[in-house]
């Protein structure tokens, strides 16, 4: 199973990649190929027209001037399950992409018992063992394909409404629905907030899809070390022993 | 689909702010009246309504029954519900029961509606749809109690029985009252509809020898503007399921009017927090890397 999800990544990477290039300059690493990429902004287009298309409908008295950016209440209302449906297919592509580094360690489980670090802004390092990914973007990844399966099972109910599957059903999935795009709503703007502002040189990882060396050693040293065979935290250990000599 | 210069308008769906008109002006609560004692299954009301509301054929279905479909549908807005009880004697009873909508004070349709304007509530108790607001979501058939509002596939909107509001409008009762031929519909306001329930259940009671005969008019939704006389008013559901406690889901009440709104506002605060940590904390710049020893301690000296 894992081996077939491992050779259709492999074919598609390869595919994408004879269409798309990405260019890693001196003093850079490749982060996320262009199939990687193609596959986040498929999935960001989806959950932007999604998530303004049903906002509308969720609270209409104080986000009912979204509905005409998608031509009125009822264009919006017929539009929103497919761009769920995009979403979901976009980001099950995804999920079947990162399935391996998103695999949860021993180092994500210490990692969010010190998450204060980051929040507080006193860590300036990541922990030596942090990988690709570290344990609050799995935690999101993870988040997300819950919430996909949520969407999907409550969307379709309420897609095909109460004449097929009773008031009930219907009533449940309404507020399952709500509670599932809130949560992402939440994780949303901490995603933005850090690959852009929140830690500077992370969005170009996205889009050209290289990152510099000292942001792969700053924020993924495991990878870095993985990647490069080079160590250098023990180099700055060091160096910060010389120093204080 | 009906006259807003004398319908007062009380609730709007999905809407923000007052509602246009509330409290403008006294108006009465009005009430259709439903003997099912008198009922002789004529089908008239349901002939009217459908001329008076222009609405287009619908094929009946045969079922064995009188009944002439097995349900309302988006076209067909009053139907008569025929059904056989039989009493622990053995004997049958024949139950008929006019089923529209119940134009309920508390309706679950109004409160499932997140488009603005699709559902409104007058003043005077009638509930009515309009169209042209319609997104087509059809929450309001999950929120209704009695399964009155129908989709139509063609136009994606939701219809059922307006109570007549245009001919209620002008001083007129609904399209059905005016053809009953027996009295078994009756037209007025909600006190004096309900005095003569009470007044015609006591009769069946006292005289006729239904002791269980009463008025169904369930104040779990706060009472309805269409309320029914039963033979056995303990057991509604034998009437072509007419619920005995009806309930519009949480996730109208609770869940969309106060639970809503609170989260919707909370999840934004997601973005006040990630501003806030810009300017109080600020970003993580990637760390220089230090090459070698010797010269990492030349930079730093």
């Amino acid at each position: 199973m894992a081996t077939a999800v491992e050779r259709f990544d492999k074919k598609a990477r390869r595919a994408f990649d004879r269409f798309g290039r990405t260019e890693v300059y001196v003093g850079e690493l490749l982060r996320h190929p262009v199939y990687t990429r193609f596959l986040h902004w498929m999935v960001a287009l989806f959950f932007f027209l999604a998530l303004f298309s049903g906002f509308g409908i969720y609270l209409p008295w104080l986000f009912r001037w979204f509905t005409p950016i998608f031509g009125g209440g009822a264009l919006a209302r017929a539009m929103h399950p497919w761009f769920g449906v995009g979403f979901v297919i976009f980001f099950g592509l995804q999920m079947l992409n990162w399935l391996r580094p998103m695999a949860w360690t021993k180092a994500d489980t210490d990692w969010m018992r010190n998450i204060m670090g980051v929040v507080s802004g006193e860590r300036k390092l990541e922990p030596p063992d942090t990988g690709f990914f570290n344990a609050g973007q799995k935690l999101q990844f993870w988040e997300i394909v819950a919430g996909c399966a949520v969407y999907l099972v409550t969307g379709i109910i309420l897609w095909a409404g109460a004449r097929t599957f009773g008031r009930w059903p219907v009533a449940i999935s309404y507020v399952l629905h709500d509670i599932s795009a809130l949560i992402m709503l939440g994780g949303i703007f901490i995603h933005i907030y850090l690959s852009t502002i929140g830690e500077p040189g992370t969005f170009q990882a996205m889009t050209r899809g290289s990152v510099s060396e000292s942001w792969a050693w700053t924020f993924h040293p495991a990878w870095f070390k993985e990647a490069t065979g080079r160590d250098p935290r023990q180099a700055y250990e060091t160096a910060r022993e010389a120093q204080e000599k | 689909m009906s006259d807003r210069k004398t319908l007062q308008i009380k609730q709007i769906s999905g809407h923000s702010g007052a509602s246009p008109g509330f409290e403008v002006q006294r108006d009465y609560e009005v009430c259709k009246l439903v003997d099912t004692t008198t009922c002789i299954g004529c089908k008239a009301c349901e002939v009217a309504c459908v001329e008076w509301n222009d609405l287009p054929f619908s094929p009946t279905t045969f079922d064995n029954t009188y009944q002439t479909m097995p349900d309302t549908r988006w076209s067909f807005w009053n139907l008569i519900k025929f059904n056989e009880h039989q009493r622990e004697d053995g004997t049958i009873q024949w139950l008929m029961r006019k089923d529209q909508c119940m134009h309920c004070a508390d309706p679950g349709c109004l409160r499932a509606c997140p488009a603005d304007g699709a559902i409104v509530q007058y003043t005077n108790g009638i509930v009515d749809f309009q169209q042209e607001n319609c997104i087509g979501c059809e929450f309001c058939v999950s929120g209704c109690p009695y399964n009155i509002p129908k989709f139509n596939p063609a136009t994606k909107k939701v219809y059922k029985c307006t109570l007549c509001s245009d001919r209620v409008g002008q001083g007129l009762e609904p399209a059905c009252i005016k053809a009953c031929p027996t009295g078994c519909l009756k037209f007025g306001s909600k006190d004096d509809m309900k005095f003569i329930a009470e007044e015609r259940s006591k009769q069946l009671r006292e005289n006729f020898g239904f002791e269980k005969a009463g008025v169904y008019d369930p104040q779990s939704i706060g009472g309805t503007h269409v309320i029914y006389v039963l033979h056995d008013a303990t057991d509604p559901e034998r009437y072509g399921g007419l619920p005995k406690d009806p309930q519009i889901p949480f996730a109208y009440t609770v869940w969309k009017w106060l639970a809503k709104p609170v989260l919707g506002t909370f999840a934004l605060f997601g973005l006040l927090g990630v501003c806030l940590h810009y300017v109080t904390v600020g970003p993580r710049r990637p760390q220089p890397e230090p090459r070698k020893k010797e010269s990492a301690h030349g930079d730093r000296s």
